[in-house]
């Protein structure tokens, strides 16, 4: 029998048998196929992302902290990664021989590694700003619960002799001090994010979107000179050691642009390395510690009576017999004069003659003088903890504080705004406002407080009280012509004077065209010396002399014996 | 028509080939893109660290101290420096 007559070939079956099977078929394929449509068409967001969920990984962009740069674009400040290892204490059960090679490798004790694997937390850091090496060597054990994490430490090459300046940062990179806290916002960076496609070898294979830019720190230029810096720096701790004094501070600034060049104060510390960290060591004395100016201030006094016209540069003042009654109070010169000029009263430094031309100015313009130099309000440049001193309302002020307050006393203020006030006198009268970052272009000019005329006058008698006769000698610079005030103030204790002296000098240089003001305070000098031309002078004359050298600034003055030399015009 | 037809089909299948080859090279020049910007992230950090390191060599106090004791240099006394004038541009 032929296979295609088979009988059950040819089966007799009922057609709505069949049909009902092909209808089942076909509806079954309806339903798949009204499901994907479902399910890709209508309910696809929640499957999408159930899907890119397996695939698509977020990950961090780093951003790293501005460096901190002098204005050379010398490296002042630099952050570098680092690890921080942490712990899940839970899943950190370590045998004794484990922890301590842990405790070993971290260079902790191993109580105080158990210690922190003990706690109830269920995150814990147990060492911050580890080195990466050190960190590769931890993972390398191979620890249950003990991880690593990205983190930066900042590094400042200087160390010491810029810590005021500079400041320093804690473990989580944010600002703490000086320039790292002012400008900050400046100096951070934002770590950003992006949503990338990973493949099974853990590799990025497809960007996918870019969630959030990272936003690198800016790097931040300073006004700062590194090589001035570090003269004034190791100056002042000389004459600090030398003097056995308490503290000081220098300040350099530029007479042209308002720029600080250098800003030193003792004691300092290393910001690397802050572990004995007292409160003294802290302290950036030239903007928060205020004291009273002394004899520095009588140029400003003295100024304001040139600019009122009730004395001339020439004016005789009778400072016999070297006391003043006013009141009930009698104030005293140290040397008793005779009659001197108004510009002898400033190269002699007579408390007498100051409190006389005082007498002759009304409270009112004082206050506004002093108001307008700056002193009784903070400069603001952000530093933490700068303060403005005390300028008492003119309104309150007794014949007798208007006659100290002319010669610097029951007033106080700061190193820094000393300084800055003595611009007007380096520059023409005007007051340009202070920065601590580079000005390439020089500003213009600032508020007026003195005329010009009255500015140049001063710089004649400030050149005088450096010259034989005057009170600081010692202030002299070989092939420079110098000019600026000593100041040698008691210092109050409990309400009244102590046998302590605030010792300072501040000056300008070359006197012909003023480059540079320098400004130095040094606090209860106490080896035998206290005077400012004797203690603060000297510092004064070797800063100036190296910054100006620095500089490359032109002698103003011949030396003798004369050695000029014409340069030759070709070839140089 | 059956001829053309599966000249269409080899073309199609030649096209997502091509494809699928071009898609796998981008992302191989992706991974080395990402490998290369990587190394970019790590020679930065190297800099930093290499300015550092320049920074503390040439710390001013580390070569005053050489300058001092080792080439035994001091600063010149005032009579001994000529100044130059220079010349007019």
């Amino acid at each position: 029998m032929k296979f295609a007559s088979s009988p059950i070939l040819n089966p007799r079956l009922a057609p709505g048998r069949s049909r009902f099977v092909v209808i089942l078929l076909l509806g079954g394929f309806l339903l798949l196929i009204g499901r994907s449509f479902h399910l890709q068409g209508f309910q696809n967001d929640y499957l999408q992302k159930k899907g890119e969920s397996r695939y698509e990984r977020v990950i961090e962009i780093s951003a790293t902290r501005g460096r901190i740069l002098d204005r050379h674009g010398d490296v002042l400040a630099v952050s570098t990664p680092v690890k921080a290892i942490w712990a899940i204490p839970e899943d950190a059960r370590l045998k004794p021989a484990e922890a301590r090679q842990l405790a070993g490798l971290l260079d902790m004790d191993v109580r105080e590694l158990n210690r922190k694997l003990a706690s109830e937390r269920d995150f814990v850091f147990v060492k911050r700003q580890v080195p990466p090496d050190v960190a590769a060597k931890v993972v390398a054990l191979g620890l249950p619960g003990i991880h690593e994490q990205k983190e930066y430490r900042r590094y400042y090459p200087s160390g010491d002799v810029m810590a005021h300046m500079l400041g320093f940062t804690g473990v989580a990179d944010e600002g703490q001090e000086g320039v790292e806290l002012a400008m900050n916002g400046l100096l951070t960076g934002k770590p950003g994010s992006r949503r990338v496609i990973k493949d099974r070898r853990g590799q990025i294979v497809e960007d996918v979107e870019s969630i959030q830019a990272p936003r690198e720190g800016k790097d931040v230029t300073l006004a700062l000179d590194a090589k001035i810096q570090y003269l004034a720096h190791s100056l002042l701790k000389q004459a600090v050691g030398e003097h056995k004094a308490r503290a000081g501070g220098v300040v350099v600034l530029d007479a042209r642009t308002g720029e600080v060049l250098a800003l030193a104060n003792m004691p300092t510390y290393n910001p690397n390395n802050r572990v004995r960290l007292a409160g003294a060591q802290l302290r950036n004395r030239a903007f928060t510690d205020t004291f009273e100016p002394g004899s520095t201030f009588k140029p400003f006094t003295a100024a304001l009576a040139l600019e009122k016209g009730k004395f001339r540069f020439d004016t005789p003042i009778q400072t016999a017999p070297g006391r003043l009654t006013i009141g009930a109070a009698t104030i005293h010169d140290a040397h008793p004069h005779g009659v001197l000029t108004l510009a002898e009263v400033i190269q002699k430094s007579s408390n007498v003659g100051t409190a006389i031309m005082a007498r002759t100015l009304s409270a009112e313009d004082m206050w506004q003088t002093f108001n307008s130099l700056g002193f009784g309000t903070p400069l603001k440049l952000g530093f933490p903890g700068e303060v403005g001193g005390r300028l008492r309302p003119a309104k309150s002020w007794r014949p007798i504080e208007q006659a100290t307050m002319s010669y610097g006393h029951g007033i106080s203020v700061t190193l820094i705004q000393m300084a800055h006030a003595y611009l007007t006198f380096a520059r023409d009268g005007d007051l340009v406002p202070l920065s601590l970052t580079r000005v390439d272009a020089p500003p213009l000019a600032g508020a007026t407080v003195f005329s010009g005329q009255t500015a140049r006058e001063m710089r004649v008698m400030l050149e005088m009280a450096v010259q034989p006769g005057g009170t600081a000698p010692k202030a002299q610079i070989p092939g420079y012509r110098v000019a600026g005030k000593t100041g040698t103030a008691h210092k109050l204790e409990n309400g009244a004077y102590a046998d302590k002296y605030v010792s300072s000098f501040i000056g300008f240089a070359p006197a012909s065209d003023p480059r540079l003001v320098v400004a130095v305070m040094i606090d209860e000098p106490s080896a035998g010396k206290h005077y400012g031309g004797d203690v603060a002078a000297p510092v004064f004359a070797q800063v100036m002399a190296g910054a100006l050298r620095t500089l490359g600034v032109a002698h103003d003055q011949l030396l003798k014996p004369l050695l000029m030399a014409k340069a030759v015009k070709e070839g140089v | 028509m059956a001829r053309l037809n599966l000249l269409l089909l080899l073309v199609a299948l030649a096209c997502a080939l091509a494809t699928v080859a071009a898609n796998h090279g981008a992302r191989k020049l992706f991974t080395e893109f990402e490998r290369e910007q990587t190394r970019m992230r790590e020679l930065e950090v190297e800099y930093g660290q290499l300015q550092l390191e320049q920074s503390t060599w040439a710390g001013h106090a580390r070569i005053e101290k050489i300058a001092r004791e080792r080439l035994a240099m001091r600063p010149p006394p005032p009579a001994r420096v000529v100044q130059m004038e220079a010349a007019p541009r």
